[in-house]
């Protein structure tokens, strides 16, 4: 058995920022990676727009994860590459597969889960038709594409516009490749704004928005698909089903955060966000093990892993060295009226630790388009905090930054429509 | 080239056939035009073992299900594909107690060892999470669920170590019948035998028309399914099954011997056998239909939907010699085909071919083909040791299914090699799991290609015509 302080699974964004900020509490921090480079997903993201906010510049996402890998490596995070971790049990230990050592177990004060997420794959929404070859996710698409150099189509539909599907549409275009468009069932799109305007807008792709595949064609290999509008529940309007020819249908439906680690640990989870319920320092529902960035929920920004990294990572070497739980007694943050779901899901009430300037912030998504509304945060009946917005979207995560003061209770958290003047 | 027996078709039925003629002094070679085995109805069904309760009484299907299903534990111990004597359940409400006296009652005329008749409280012992309004259940204990596709992989690797040849990518386009041989042209060679053996399941029709025999009118019937993730698997532990009506077993939930659950299938007249495109309607039959035997299924948990086609022909199987008899025809072997597997190969080899020109006799020395078990099944210390001396074992390719680069190397240099990513995924289960390929994918193409000497650009789903790349963006002229 192999002692640590802080234990980090996942090398990606959240790992990493995780590593460098408890390694600063002089604590002994280990960082596991099954790859055989850290990094994560933003390996393969050689488009720009990472590190605006975290930054103040932009950078593709290679750059960013660069800049994260060369201070841990410089660093005195011990780091584990090729390395699987194939067990975690509540007690805090870890058993390990790694090519250099076999099977290695590992017993740790604290741990910080930052598995990330995967792609829904197409077998999750049940697609009428054919099975050939040429259905992939966005995110298989584009590993091919930004480091083998391949494509997999020429002629392509884009089913869903998360912002992988919507940075596709813009790659594959000037890989050579025809984007015919970009159907998204939801009658919103599921991406940022500003993947809209510079992947779709100016390169000329449409959007249907309450529009989706009713089936693909092809026996070996795509040939079309059929594809109709579907009413407010969801259902095909027959008579708009047209066909269109196309060779690939790449996916980009949503991405679920990988917790089958702590299936059965007996980490509360949220059905809602599918990762972990939390408190303000990210800790789970067992003391001592943490989550963040993509595995506790999906950020659009990489910028925002990072910082919930930090966080995550800060309190887990505290909680190394004290190795005394926070209070038990925890306010709820309770998603009312138009939000999906709120970040976390606790507050310590008898200590509130925030983020060290007196605030916790919180993040929240909402569930459909809201225009002309504000964000209203209520506490034991008071309304503690109002912010008005002219749009408010589900592909966009918000944030609320409440006072430490303020929260005496129960937070709750909702959207509400401004009366038109 | 010369052979004893060519057989045509590689599914379950001509691959058992393979494996039991494997261990006679006959040379044989399966002729299979998919690019690997069970790549057909074989691949894509319940997975079940029946008891034999279902089938009418007298029949083929009847008599070779009850005898098949009793094969089975012995195989799987030979061979060691994944098997599990389950035992199955018809669940039927107070009103369909005399429906479940039927079937008791065919059952016991058919054979068919230890059926019982369960109270809702004895099913709720076993079956947790049966419907609420499920009163009567009969149990047939010789039941279990099995992988069709590896069962087929394993029969087929199993024959080879015992010198018969499987040939993939090979499709009958000619059958001449000649004084005391048949002349075989596929679209890459010609050969000779002495008896052949029709197991072209869907295609059966056409060799029979190429060999000049009498051709099957044959009914084509598509099943959709759902399968949901191993999360789920703990729910239901047998087979589960409603009454069934005129257009078969009807909508089942079971759990597969891969660990996951099948919930289907429909029953859906199609033109040919070959049309597996699932249709909306019959998966939304499903998700009406499964409820009423059970309860809990998630349809949110869904990791994959897929169809099947049986191919029927009459009510019944039919085995029989042909016009000649060396010619032999396994046809029409739609459900309990896959239970009846063991018997139909014994059937076959044991009683038809002695009408044949050929003199079968059982060899003395067989050789067992067993696959090394994954990593993921060793013993910790196992795994280290294996790990220390071959690190590739830890070098896990598929996540969900957790498969490393040593598992998919030994799957690569087995007897049968899959040359495609769906077969690596049936013998490996690599790309099976909650992700369905999108981490491990490129890995497999790279691993595949290494395999074969090719670039990952010839790397196909299902073999020619599914490439994966359809284009290098650096060295294809019409790109920018």
């Amino acid at each position: 058995m192999i002692d640590f302080d802080v234990v980090i699974i996942g090398g990606g964004p959240a790992g990493m920022a995780a590593a460098l900020s408890a390694i600063k509490q002089d604590v002994s921090v280990l960082l596991i990676e099954r790859d055989k480079r850290l990094g994560g997903v933003l390996q393969q993201c050689v488009h720009n727009g990472f590190g605006l906010h975290y930054f103040n510049e932009e950078l593709t996402g290679t750059e960013y994860a660069e800049r994260f890998e060369q201070s841990v490596l410089s660093s005195s995070v011990k780091v584990m590459l090729d390395s699987f971790v194939i067990d975690i049990k509540a007690d805090k230990t870890l058993t390990v597969m790694s090519a250099e050592e076999g099977i290695v177990h590992i017993s740790a004060k604290s741990i910080v889960l930052a598995m990330g997420c995967r792609e829904r794959p197409a077998g999750a929404i049940a697609i009428a038709g054919d099975r050939p070859c040429g259905v992939w996710t966005a995110g298989f698409a584009q590993k091919l594409c930004n480091i083998k150099g391949k494509l997999v189509g020429k002629r392509i539909v884009i089913l869903g516009s998360g912002d992988i599907g919507l940075i596709m549409a813009r790659r594959m275009t000037y890989s050579g490749a025809k984007v015919l468009m970009v159907c998204e069932i939801m009658p919103y799109s599921g991406g940022l704004k500003r993947n809209i305007v510079q992947c779709l807008e100016d390169n000329d792709i449409p959007l249907y928005l309450s529009t989706t595949i009713t089936d693909i064609v092809g026996k070996k290999r795509v040939e079309g698909v059929h594809i109709a509008q579907v009413d407010s529940k969801m259902n095909v309007i027959e008579s708009t089903k047209r066909y269109i020819e196309c060779d690939s249908v790449l996916l980009s439906i949503g991405l679920i955060p990988e917790n089958e680690l702590i299936r059965d640990i007996g980490v509360e989870m949220s059905r809602i966000t599918q990762g972990a319920v939390v408190d303000e320092t990210r800790q789970t529902s067992i003391s001592g093990i943490y989550s963040c960035g993509n595995v506790l929920h999906v950020h659009d920004l990489v910028d925002n892993v990072s910082r919930e990294g930090e966080l995550a990572g800060y309190h887990a070497a505290l909680y190394a060295k004290s190795s005394e739980p926070l209070g038990n007694k925890k306010y709820k943050v309770i998603a009312s009226e138009g939000v999906r779901y709120a970040l976390p899901q606790l507050i310590n009430a008898e200590n509130i630790v925030g983020d060290g300037s007196g605030t916790v912030k919180l993040f929240f998504r909402v569930g459909g388009v809201y225009s002309n509304s504000a964000v209203v945060v209520k506490c034991e009946g008071r309304e503690i905090l109002r912010r008005p917005k002219p749009v408010f979207s589900p592909g966009e995560m918000e944030s609320v930054v409440l006072k430490t003061k303020d929260i005496t209770g129960d937070i709750y958290i909702g959207i509400e429509n401004l009366p038109h003047n | 080239m010369k052979y004893d027996v060519i057989i045509i078709g590689g599914g379950v039925i001509g691959c058992s056939i393979l494996r039991r003629l494997s261990l006679t002094n006959q040379r044989v070679l399966l002729l299979e035009k998919g690019s690997d085995v069970a790549v057909g109805a074989s691949r894509a069904n319940s997975g079940i073992v029946h008891a034999g309760y279902d089938a009418e009484v007298g029949t083929l299907k009847a008599r070779l299900n009850v005898k098949g299903a009793a094969m089975f534990m012995d195989l799987h111990r030979q061979l060691e594909f994944p098997y599990v004597n389950t035992g199955s359940l018809v669940l039927a409400n107070k009103e369909g107690l005399n429906g479940l006296y039927g079937l008791l009652n065919k059952g016991i005329i058919n054979g068919v060892p230890d059926l019982k008749l369960l109270s809702r409280k004895e099913l709720l012992d076993i079956e947790p999470n049966i419907a609420d309004d499920i009163a009567f259940g009969l149990y047939a204990p010789t039941a279990g669920i099995v992988s069709p596709y590896e069962l087929t992989v394993c029969l087929a690797e199993n024959a080879i170590v015992n010198g018969a040849t499987v040939n993939t990518d090979e499709e009958v386009v000619f059958i001449k019948k000649n004084a005391d041989t048949y002349s075989v042209k596929t679209n890459r060679c010609a050969y000779s035998c002495t008896v052949l053996i029709n197991c072209a399941g869907a295609g059966a029709a056409d060799i029979d028309k190429l060999a000049g025999e009498k051709v099957p009118r044959m009914t084509y019937k598509r099943g959709d399914y759902y399968v949901l993730d191993e999360s789920e698997y703990t729910k239901y532990r047998h087979p589960c099954f409603p009454l069934p009506n005129s257009n078969g077993k009807g909508i089942l939930v079971t759990p597969t011997a891969d660990g996951n659950i099948l919930v289907g299938p429909t029953s859906i007249k199609v033109a040919d056998g070959y049309c597996t495109g699932i249709g909306s309607e019959g998966l939304k039959q499903i998700r009406e239909n499964s409820s009423k035997i059970v309860k809990g299924l998630d349809f949110r948990k869904v990791i994959r939907v897929f169809a099947g086609v049986r191919s029927g022909i009459g009510d019944d199987f039919v085995i029989e010699s042909g016009m000649n008899p060396d010619y032999i025809k396994v046809e029409g072997i739609n459900s309990p085909g896959l239970s009846a597997s063991p018997a139909i190969a014994e059937y076959v080899v044991d009683e038809l071919m002695l009408a044949s020109s050929v003199n079968v006799v059982y060899k003395d020395d067989v050789m067992v083909y067993k696959r090394k078990p994954l990593a993921r099944e060793l013993p910790e210390d196992e795994l280290h040791d294996l790990i220390k001396e071959h690190s590739e074992f830890s070098k896990v390719v598929c996540r969900c299914e957790k498969i490393t680069e040593g598992d998919l190397d030994a799957v690569l240099n087995s007897p049968l090699p899959p040359k495609t990513l769906d077969a690596v995924k049936r013998r490996a289960r690599a790309g099976m799991g909650r992700c369905q390929g999108g981490f491990c994918t490129l890995r497999l193409m790279e691993l595949l290609a290494e395999r074969y000497g090719v670039s990952i650009d010839d790397v196909t789903k299902s073999g020619e015509g599914s490439n994966v790349i359809l284009c290098d963006i650096y060295n294809d002229p019409h790109m920018v």
